[in-house]
């Protein structure tokens, strides 16, 4: 019985939780309460994703009641697999946070501090696996407001400025979301996505669908920190405290992107819209732009976190240039990187909290020599700067090379020359660190650093370890990725 | 295309979009930018009722003898906007209390002169 409910499960569980954590105020206690929970959210979304594998799509009816009235959850390959990516984060993620807040959140805010992140994880997860565009916003909402205030929990007073840049630009976001939902609501009278993608191509040439499109890519195009809507990105991820950059960079804007997915093929899929309005076009020139001008202003960062924070805006073009591509090659090249991404990112950020902890400074200064000081933790950062290169063994190389390859599908081989281009901006600034890492002598800040505790080296290394793991064998999560674009693109065009 | 005090609603929909968005950007005023948030928010909740409007219908509410009412979905998207642009509102200023204790300003420019300086 507990299967049968188990796409409810993934929400209530941990919306639930996080009131609870308001009544427990012992900071120990609440930590341990928000892991249980988050490794909970774990094993259910493995077991969605199973489902889905074995016997296709889950509708389930809120209450009983059925779509388009009720609000449905529909989850499907990419759902499913986007689910696993977030629960995953979530429960790598808390075992980390410990050490980091307690170091960086006074200790009688720690308990608010695990509530907000509980939400978020509840947001996000709620934007992945619901199957109304209304609902869609409530969770958008729901994990964009938690996100301000666990930003904002930041030791730096920059912090506050961050969450209210974020929340500013945010909530134009959302609101751009809604009116495009609004839209497409008096064109059609539903809600639900599926119904949508039935009922939206009838209506196709009417300026009201197109109205709502735009609405849609702009709106959810703020959220993903899209070129140039992605103000708002270097300066939450730097100032937030460490173990909120890694769950915010392994998970907000990857559920963006799938929202964006969902809009874009789901919703618009077998609509000649896309064709006439060139929104792919639009996506493909921004997101070609975000890669070269992310990774070239991250080459002049001192702080590292600001740094790994531009390349994260490069890295999302990466995503969303699969997108653009209408093939099933570049929709899973796209997909892939929303998965590779999440590891390298999170493990990256994982190690700089990891150095903020023991050296006490972020800057490219405060990681001089640390590698002899800090071996096993440098050894992880120089395994993800090669996955954000895209060096073979490493997940990176095999998003780089689906989407080489999508790009070569179509004829567009200037396109591949760019992509490769951009990569190799990507050494400069991972070789930047390195040098710093490993052939420098350690300085008066960095003498007295020792190797990070092994409560934050496991979490750093399950993170790069799965990115170097899935590099070399990548056969389940390509799997997974191209059966969700085909799905995604059948059902459509 | 209708007369123009048809889409009298429209019009102004898109007037307070406009005005709330110019709020936002132009000000410097922390205040004032949620407050132009809020304009902005406003003017989405008002599509929204205005489409849910039924010609000749009522209040969304069951009552004897009443045949038409107006569609009552775009009014529970609304109370859910609305909630959430309440919750986005106290949390914004709740921003601009710490930033005021932290900067001893509120004032955009004021505060990035003072964050390159540190």
């Amino acid at each position: 019985m507990i299967a049968q409910h188990l796409p409810v499960l993934q929400i209530v569980l941990p919306l639930m939780a996080a009131p609870i954590c308001v009544l427990i105020r012992h900071p120990k206690v609440v930590w341990i309460w928000a892991t249980l929970v988050s490794w909970l959210c774990l094993p259910i979304s493995i077991l969605l994703l199973v489902q889905v594998v074995e016997s296709g799509a889950i509708v389930y009816e809120l209450g009983g009641w059925a779509a388009p009235w009720g609000i449905e959850y529909r989850i499907d390959m990419l759902n499913a697999f986007v689910l696993v990516i977030v629960a995953a984060v979530g429960a790598v993620v808390m075992p980390y946070a410990r050490r980091t807040v307690a170091a960086e959140i006074p200790v009688s805010r720690v308990y608010l501090f695990y509530t907000m992140l509980l939400l978020c994880e509840t947001g996000l997860l709620g934007i992945t696996i619901t199957g109304d565009a209304f609902n869609l916003f409530v969770f958008m909402e729901v994990s964009s407001l938690s996100s301000y205030v666990l930003i904002s929990f930041g030791k730096d007073r920059r912090a506050l400025t961050a969450a209210y840049r974020y929340l500013i630009m945010g909530t134009i976001g959302a609101t751009f979301y809604i009116l495009g939902v609004g839209l497409m609501y008096n064109a059609t009278g539903s809600l639900n996505i599926h119904d949508l993608s039935q009922l939206i191509p009838k209506l196709a040439g009417s300026r009201t669908v197109e109205a709502a499109l735009a609405f849609l890519t702009v709106g959810l195009g703020l959220k993903l920190a899209l070129f140039p809507l992605h103000m708002w990105l270097p300066n939450a991820y730097t100032y937030a405290p460490s173990a909120v950059t890694v769950f915010l960079a392994a998970t907000a804007t990857k559920v963006a992107v799938y929202a964006l997915i969902r809009v874009a093929y789901t919703i618009f899929g077998s609509v000649d819209i896309l064709n006439f309005v060139p929104v792919r076009d639009m996506l493909m020139v921004m997101a070609l732009l975000a890669m070269f001008i992310g990774s070239l202003v991250a080459i002049y960062q001192l702080n590292i976190k600001r740094m790994l924070a531009y390349s994260s805006v490069a890295q999302i073009g990466y995503m969303v240039l699969g997108l653009s591509f209408d093939t099933v090659t570049g929709v899973a090249a796209g997909i892939i990187h929303l998965f590779n991404h999440a590891m390298m990112k999170g493990g990256l950020f994982m190690v700089m909290g990891a150095v903020a902890l023991q050296v006490g400074s972020v800057r490219l200064s405060g990681m001089a020599g640390l590698g002899r000081k800090m071996p096993l933790t440098m050894a992880a950062f120089v395994a993800g700067g090669l996955s954000l290169i895209g060096v073979p063994l490493t997940v990176g190389f095999v998003s780089k090379w689906y989407l080489i390859q999508a790009a070569l599908e179509k004829g567009a081989w200037p396109m591949a020359v760019l992509i490769v281009l951009s990569s190799l901006l990507a050494v400069i600034y991972v070789w930047r660190v390195v040098e710093v890492i490993y052939f420098r002598p350690p300085n008066e800040k960095t003498e007295d650093a020792t190797e990070a505790p092994l409560e934050l080296l496991i979490p750093i290394w399950v993170l790069i370890g799965a990115s170097v793991y899935f590099g070399i064998d990548a056969t389940t999560t390509l799997d997974v990725a191209i059966a969700a674009a085909k799905a995604l693109l059948g059902a459509g065009s | 295309m209708d007369a123009f005090p048809g889409l009298l609603p429209y019009w102004l929909v898109i007037v307070l979009m406009m005005l709330g968005f110019y709020i936002v950007i132009a000000h410097t005023n922390l205040t004032k930018k949620i407050i132009g948030l809020n304009v902005f928010q406003v003017s989405v909740f008002l599509l929204y009722i205005t489409m849910g409007r039924v010609t000749g219908g009522t209040a969304p509410i069951l009552d004897e003898g009443i045949t038409v009412y107006s569609n009552p979905l775009p009014h529970v998207l609304i109370l859910t906007a609305i909630v959430v642009g309440v919750a986005t509102t106290a949390l914004g200023l709740a921003l601009v209390v710490r930033i005021r204790d932290a900067y001893g300003t509120i004032e955009d420019d004021e505060i990035d002169d003072l964050e390159e300086q540190a």
